[in-house]
């Protein structure tokens, strides 16, 4: 079947198999490498992108499913040759080991803080009615429990993220 | 992945025909747990008719207090929308209890009350199997079956509901709204799961081609005291051990109502009308809720590793009535 996508600013036209994913599409049929490939089931987020505005595991979407969308990935993040401020971040703090996860990593934390900004609640936010909602590390390592880091690089990643949420990130 | 064709409709009619038409396939929606299982050929449909974006993305104020949640909402809007959020608290926090940031953000309404059970040998195809394979056996009878069912099950499956998200719509009374072959109907949430039985292939009572347009919620005096809690064996995107979702209204010291859902320990999510029942009109004090919860789990049938999940329903279920009852 023939779609569209528009991933990282850029159109694409082609033709797919209905079983293939996004996660295929843009690998194997763009070149995109930047979402990885680890579980294939949607557990570990390394291949989390973008979708219309929404973080998502482009590993459980169908390609065929989702014509005409608009993806981000961490490949697309970057603006004018510099570094998005959550990058720009995980490098400060030294928040990836082996850097497998660190794509789906960063697409979560930068998907994670637009719905933060918007108001959603989490797990762990005590009053659901508060208006205000500090984004505290327990906050973050709820919302990002989605993305599995086997070399642990936790410690690093919660504070690159904060400090990016709090505007602290040098230009 | 077997090879499937793809389908598109007009509308919900017409998705619904296309489907009938066929002799195996399914709605496809968000796709997190059929896309999953596809990907393993523990299902494998002929044809995936997708429903996306015929069902409703809104959640509707109706008239007499109900509110109508669209079946292609999304689990992350559900969550968040603040009318859920103050009404119905109990609803948002097991939406939220469930899965990732990323599965939430894919994952439907409909979808959800439809996910297949998390049982490891229903996954596994090289197992024996009744709910994947009629007729082969239940592996988790004998074997691994510390996740297993306590309540409601039978000798051809022990398997458990996996949603967190339809065990509050259980508390809260849901109705859900079908559109099928046949017309149009609507039924109580309760019934549109089932237990085993001798058809564990059949996790709900919905016929082939029937499609859920929407979940509405009446309005209950006392939603917003309500809440979910859930044990699992890590703090952050796992399946329930045990949850329970309560609401309750005490008056003058006493239990004026009362709603009460299990999940984790049944095949379907668990209404526990006996427990209701024990407290209407009774103390709301901590021996009540706990004889409540004793009365509920007296039919509990433990297998070989869950025999744990009895005394911990009903510390939940005691628990979750103390905070509320002093949260007031």
């Amino acid at each position: 079947m023939e779609i569209i996508l528009k991933a990282d600013g850029t159109e694409h036209r082609i033709a797919v198999d209905p079983r293939t994913t996004l996660l295929d599409a843009l690998r194997e049929r763009l070149g995109i490498y930047g979402p990885k490939k680890g579980c294939d089931h949607g557990q570990c987020g390394a291949c989390t992108i973008l979708l219309d505005g929404k973080r998502i595991n482009s590993c459980l979407a169908l390609a065929v499913a989702h014509d005409r969308a608009e993806i981000i990935t961490i490949e697309g993040l970057a603006a004018d040759g510099k570094l998005h401020p959550m990058q720009r971040s995980f490098i400060e703090h030294d928040a990836f080991q082996c850097g497998y996860c660190t794509p789906g990593q960063i697409v979560s934390a930068v998907g994670m803080l637009a719905e933060a900004e918007a108001g959603w609640p989490s797990h762990v936010t005590g009053d659901l009615s508060a208006a205000e909602m500090p984004l505290t590390d327990e906050e973050i390592r709820e919302r990002m429990s989605g993305n599995l880091c086997r070399c642990g690089a936790y410690a690093n990643i919660v504070p690159a993220i904060r400090e990016t949420f709090e505007g602290r990130v040098p230009q | 992945m077997k090879p499937f064709r793809y389908e598109r409709a007009e509308d919900i009619s017409g998705a619904v025909a296309t489907l009938a038409r066929e002799r195996t396939g399914e709605f496809l929606a968000g796709g997190t747990n059929l896309v999953d299982l596809m990907k393993l050929e523990v299902m494998q449909p002929d044809v995936l008719v997708d429903v996306r974006r015929l069902t409703s993305a809104e959640i509707e104020d109706l008239p007499d207090g109900w509110l109508r949640i669209g079946a292609a909402v999304t689990n992350s809007e559900l969550a968040a929308d603040l009318r859920i959020r103050s009404r119905y608290p109990v609803l948002s926090q097991a939406v939220l209890s469930g899965a990732s940031g990323q599965l939430r953000n894919l994952a439907t309404t409909g979808g959800n009350l439809l996910q297949r059970t998390r049982c490891a040998y229903f996954y596994d195809t090289t197992t024996p199997c009744n709910k994947r394979e009629p007729g082969t056996g239940c592996s988790a009878l004998e074997g691994c079956n510390a996740d297993h069912a306590i309540l409601g099950a039978s000798e051809h499956c022990v398997a458990t509901h996996p949603s967190d998200m339809a065990v509050a719509m259980t508390a809260l009374d849901a109705k859900v709204r079908i559109q099928g072959p046949g017309g149009d109907r609507e039924i109580p949430i309760t019934e549109l799961h089932r237990l085993p039985g001798e058809e564990p292939d059949r996790d709900t009572t919905l016929e082939h081609a029937e499609l859920i347009t929407a979940v509405d919620l009446p309005p209950m005096r006392f939603s917003a005291s309500s809440r979910y809690r859930k044990v699992r064996e890590r703090a952050s995107y796992a399946f329930a051990l045990v949850s329970v979702a309560a609401a309750l209204e005490v008056r003058d010291g006493m239990v004026s109502d009362v709603r009460i859902a299990l999940g984790g320990v049944a095949h379907k999510p668990w209404r526990a009308r006996k427990a209701e029942d024990a407290l209407r009109g009774r103390p709301a004090t901590e021996d009540s809720f706990r004889g409540a919860a004793q009365a509920e789990l007296a039919a509990a049938v433990p297998l070989g590793e869950n025999a744990y999940k009895v005394p911990l329903a009903a510390n939940v279920i005691t628990r979750i009535l103390l905070d509320l009852s002093e949260a007031r």
